[in-house]
């Protein structure tokens, strides 16, 4: 077979031949979905289909009532209710997007604008650098690093003990993990928004520094405002792409399946929590029983649809600009 | 220098005569509102703490890495025991990131190179070309957790069995060096197509009607024109899809087994291992820190400072050869 | 069909029948000067000439050399601006115009490699004591391509206004001066019924009156124009010209152009300049009737450029 393929193809075997491999790439992508959905099907049937993202009870001492139930569970064990992880997704995503955007915009106004030669030649290899790190490395440096210090010298002692009923405080939790995850979503972000603003046409910032805007308000005023379906964009992204950050995630965040209580006040940064996709990492191990093999799959579909979701929302927040021409 | 007709007499000159001086650049801060300035100050601060948490980070690993990395560390295998921090080395992780590289960027590059060349080349009818590039942006956009957590559906179906090992109830355990390079694949298989699909529309029409004008076919033209021209943006998308290989954990940690050293599958010397189960450098450094099993901090640092050196290669070659690019071109 | 398709020669044509009045009316906020009765001379400009006291100078271009580099793009050029006149800058592609233009704006500051000798004079002080955005709210441009912001007709004419003030005034305030600013151009009338219209779905012309409408709108003493119609179809060119004349009552306007009729359409004061010297400079009747130097004799003559 290998030499028949080795003789000069016609274009009509080769239209064949590539065809079938770029549908078999299209054939993966579906047999995902359905696969899924399919082993997440237990779990959502058993729980009225959306009500197991609600909340009620401990959802770890749900997961390891699952683990007990063995091979052959009863229609009861696949109770579920798993709305702290969903939370745990939420405050994290939410903030860590809403910071890194913020710097992120002024990072790349910064880029594009302001930084004379010498300095852009050190930050934009930075920003390449930061997004090339690999996320375990994240983590060990925030597990190592940035979750001792804060747990010795930012927690003290009063604040441990008016909470060591319910939980540890050890410095892993929101603070920590919402910094980290900043960290690794920035680089997307300014990487976006820089192609943006450069993509600006340049007649645009001549004609408001012929009107006598200063260089700050010419790029905020007509660049920045031009190019903010590409901010819009950087931000469906970098949502996506933290949510579906595990692993370092799951070493820094504290990995308790608690939802940390904002009436709490600051102590509320300090608690620990953990992300949907930081629960799947941590209970791999537990997937012989079906219990909680659904479940996770059950996780597993919810990320995959928010960020099949998300990814379609970036596409068409660019839509404006695409129309205007510019090649973002 | 001609004499200017009509025009009146120049304006007595001024003493001293004014140097020749580079126009001043820009406009100075001086006249700025407070809130421009207050702007401007938070555009450098950010952009200099870019720098700052870049070095910190990249000079913290280096510090703890070449503290507790060397030579006999780096080349004996890892041995288990309970006390991790003073046994063992990282062979074997450094082993299974190299192989499982290998596996993945193999398997996805003939699919990425293929399918990109059926979407820009052929692509009829044209709804199907836009759900495989749409598809292929899905993949992109997939978390890792999601593809690996796919990738134990599928490898754990009685059909993958040769690829992994059955236990003896029956189970099949999904797990092995194929069936993590398999989904590793599927991570770089974006980025392949994307370098290959941009190269293969960068070249201008002219150059595919000069040849089909010349009585080539289609495929032979892409055999024979387009493919050499298109060889180094492969290679570039092929180093960046290896740097993301290289970096994810999610895959490993789900689809390798979780075992310090590479345990073999039965008894062929390659196939056996690459059926059976073993670590990667990310795997390994997740298992050693506090979040693993978690007594080695030492040696978490080592594989990660290995690791960190390995990701930075790569991207530094693909920068590399974007700049001979350039030059090329220029 | 534009009046102004058929442009008479002025040297060979004795009788040329009077030129119909333009067909679409601007409406202006003050009566549009008389036109000359047609008598059977030729009838070559709209407008009357200039008489009266000679114009305040209102800038100064004083032994003004500019070079990219190496290359001298402009070498040694002196000449006065005054209010209330319109100078055309003619010449052949390359010859230094525009970089004399965008001199005194101070945009070639923003180009890499850009020095100068010599200075320009506004109001009789140096160009450069002033602080650069100050100084382009006295001194406004109008690009050759037509570059209106992608925000609505309204917040493109308020913007030149809004940045220039510390307090960002309120819409309300922003209205009168807008409106006014969009009469001037000429431009209101066809944009009245919703100013919240993006502003790049005008087309051409009137893009290019809205630009010109952003620069006049803070009553600049200046207005720089680079070569403003060429990007626009005769007619848009003709409402343009008409504008200029009105325009130039209350500033001065400089107008590069390589179109000569235009400028001698146009024009109160021309200026040839060739390969970056300044040849000629003189009244437009006289430069163009009766040119001094031979090169400028040849140019008008469409000998080169």
């Amino acid at each position: 077979m290998i030499s028949r393929l080795r003789q000069p193809w016609t274009d009509r075997q080769a239209t064949w031949r590539l065809g079938a491999v770029a549908c078999l790439v299209l054939l993966l992508i579906t047999l995902m979905v359905v696969f899924v959905t399919i082993r997440a099907w237990p779990t959502l049937r058993a729980n009225g289909w959306v009500s197991w993202l609600g909340s009620g009870g401990s959802v770890d001492d749900q997961l390891g009532e699952m683990i007990k139930t063995g091979q052959d569970p009863p229609e009861a064990a696949y109770h579920l209710r798993a709305w702290p992880l969903i939370y745990g997704t939420l405050v994290t995503t939410g903030v860590a997007v809403v910071v890194g955007l913020v710097f992120s915009v002024f990072s790349a106004i910064f880029i594009v604008e302001f930084a004379p030669a010498r300095v852009r030649a050190v930050v934009v290899p930075a920003v390449r650098l930061l997004a090339a790190v690999p996320s375990v490395i994240y983590g060990l440096i925030g597990i190592l690093v940035l979750a001792p210090f804060v747990g010795n010298h930012l927690i003290s002692p009063e604040r441990k003990a008016s909470v060591q009923n319910v939980v540890q405080l050890d410095g892993t939790g929101v603070l920590v993990a919402v910094v980290v995850l900043t960290v690794m979503i920035v680089p997307i972000m300014i990487a976006i928004i820089v192609d943006a603003l450069r993509a600006i046409p340049s007649a645009w910032t001549e004609g408001a520094a012929a009107l006598g805007a200063n260089r700050w308000e010419a790029i905020w005023t007509v660049s920045v405002r031009a190019a903010r379906p590409a901010i819009v964009a950087a931000a469906v992204l970098a949502c996506a792409r933290a949510l579906g950050e595990a692993v370092a995630l799951s070493m820094v965040s504290g990995s308790r399946g608690f939802s940390p209580n904002p009436v709490d006040g600051i102590t509320y940064i300090f608690e620990p929590l953990r992300p949907l996709a930081a629960s799947m990492v941590e209970n791999i191990d537990a997937m012989n029983a079906p219990a909680v093999k659904s479940s996770i799959y059950a996780f597993a579909l919810l990320l995959l649809l928010s960020s099949l979701a998300l990814s379609i929302g970036g596409y068409i927040a660019k839509l404006p600009m695409r129309r205007q021409g510019l090649r973002v | 220098m001609a004499a200017t007709v009509g025009a009146p007499p120049p304006l007595p000159p001024v003493h001293p005569p004014e140097p020749l001086r580079p126009a001043p650049r820009g406009d100075s801060l001086r006249s700025w509102k407070w809130s421009h300035r207050l702007a401007f100050a938070t555009c450098w601060a950010c952009g200099l703490a870019l720098c700052a948490v870049t070095a910190a980070i990249v000079v913290y690993m280096g510090v703890r890495g070449l503290q507790y990395l060397n030579f006999e560390l780096l080349f004996s295998r890892p041995q288990p025991g309970l006390a991790q921090h003073t046994t063992g080395g990282i062979l074997d992780p450094v082993i299974g990131t190299i192989v499982l590289t290998l596996i993945g960027i193999a398997l996805a590059v003939p699919l990425a190179v293929a399918a990109a060349i059926w979407v820009v080349e052929y692509g009829r009818p044209a709804p199907l070309a836009r759900a495989i590039e749409s598809g292929i942006e899905v993949v992109a956009g997939t978390p890792d957790i999601v593809i690996a957590i796919f990738g134990l559906a599928i490898f754990q179906l009685p059909l993958f069995a040769p690829l992994s090992f059955t236990a003896s109830g029956g189970g099949v355990f999904g797990r092995s060096f194929l069936a993590a390079g398999s989904m590793m694949s599927l991570i770089a298989l974006p980025l392949v197509f994307g370098a290959t699909r941009e190269a293969l529309m960068s070249i201008p029409a002219a150059t595919r009607e000069a040849s089909w004008a010349l009585g080539k076919t289609k495929i032979c033209t892409i055999r024979e024109i387009l493919l050499p021209q298109i060889r180094r943006p492969i290679g570039t998308g092929a180093v960046l899809g290896m740097g993301r290989i290289v970096g994810d954990t999610a895959v490993v940690v789900v689809l390798l087994g979780a075992t310090l050293q590479i345990e073999r599958q039965g008894d062929v010397p390659i196939l056996g291992d690459l059926r059976g189960t073993g670590s990667t450098l990310t795997s390994y450094v997740f298992n050693a820190s506090p979040a693993g099993e978690g007594n080695a901090p030492q040696k978490a640092y080592a594989a990660a400072f290995v690791l960190l050196l390995i990701v930075l290669f790569l991207n530094f070659a693909v920068d590399v050869a974007g700049r001979r690019k350039e030059a090329g071109r220029a | 069909m534009s009046a102004h398709d058929h442009v008479a020669d002025p040297f060979l044509d004795d009788a040329v029948p009077p030129l119909p009045p333009p067909r679409r009316r601007i409406r202006l906020d003050r009566e549009p000067a008389p036109v000359a009765e047609p008598n059977g001379a030729p009838q070559r400009r709209s407008r009357e000439r200039r008489t009266g006291p000679p114009a305040p100078e209102r800038m100064r271009v004083d032994r003004l050399s500019v070079l990219y580099g190496s290359h001298r793009a402009v070498k040694d050029v002196s000449l006065p601006i005054h209010a209330g006149e319109a100078l055309a800058l003619i010449g052949p592609s390359g010859c230094g115009k525009t970089t004399l233009l965008r001199t005194l704006n101070r945009l070639t500051e923003t180009t890499a490699g850009a020095t100068r000798e010599g200075r320009v004079l506004l109001d009789g002080t140096d160009v450069e004591q002033f602080e650069v955005t100050a100084l382009r709210r006295r001194i406004a441009m109008v690009f050759q391509q037509p570059n209106p912001f992608p925000m609505s007709i309204f917040d493109n004419v308020a913007y030149a206004i809004r940045v220039q003030n510390r307090k960002t005034p309120r819409r309300k305030d922003l209205e009168p001066q807008v409106v006014d600013a969009l009469r001037r151009a000429g431009l209101y009338d066809e944009v009245a019924d919703d100013l919240g219209r993006p502003a790049l779905r005008l087309s051409g012309g009137q893009q290019q009156r809205l630009c010109i409408a952003r620069a006049i709108a803070t009553r600049p003493e200046v207005l720089l124009m680079d070569e403003p119609c060429s990007a626009l179809d005769p007619r848009s060119t003709a409402v343009i010209e008409e504008l200029i004349g009105e325009l130039r009552r209350d500033l001065a306007v400089v107008i590069v152009t390589h179109n000569l009729a235009q400028a001698h359409r146009i024009g109160d004061k021309v200026a040839f300049m060739y390969l970056g010297d300044l040849v000629e400079y003189g009244e437009a009747v006289q430069v163009f009737e009766d040119p001094r130097a031979e090169r400028t004799r040849d140019y008008v003559a469409g000998a080169f450029g």
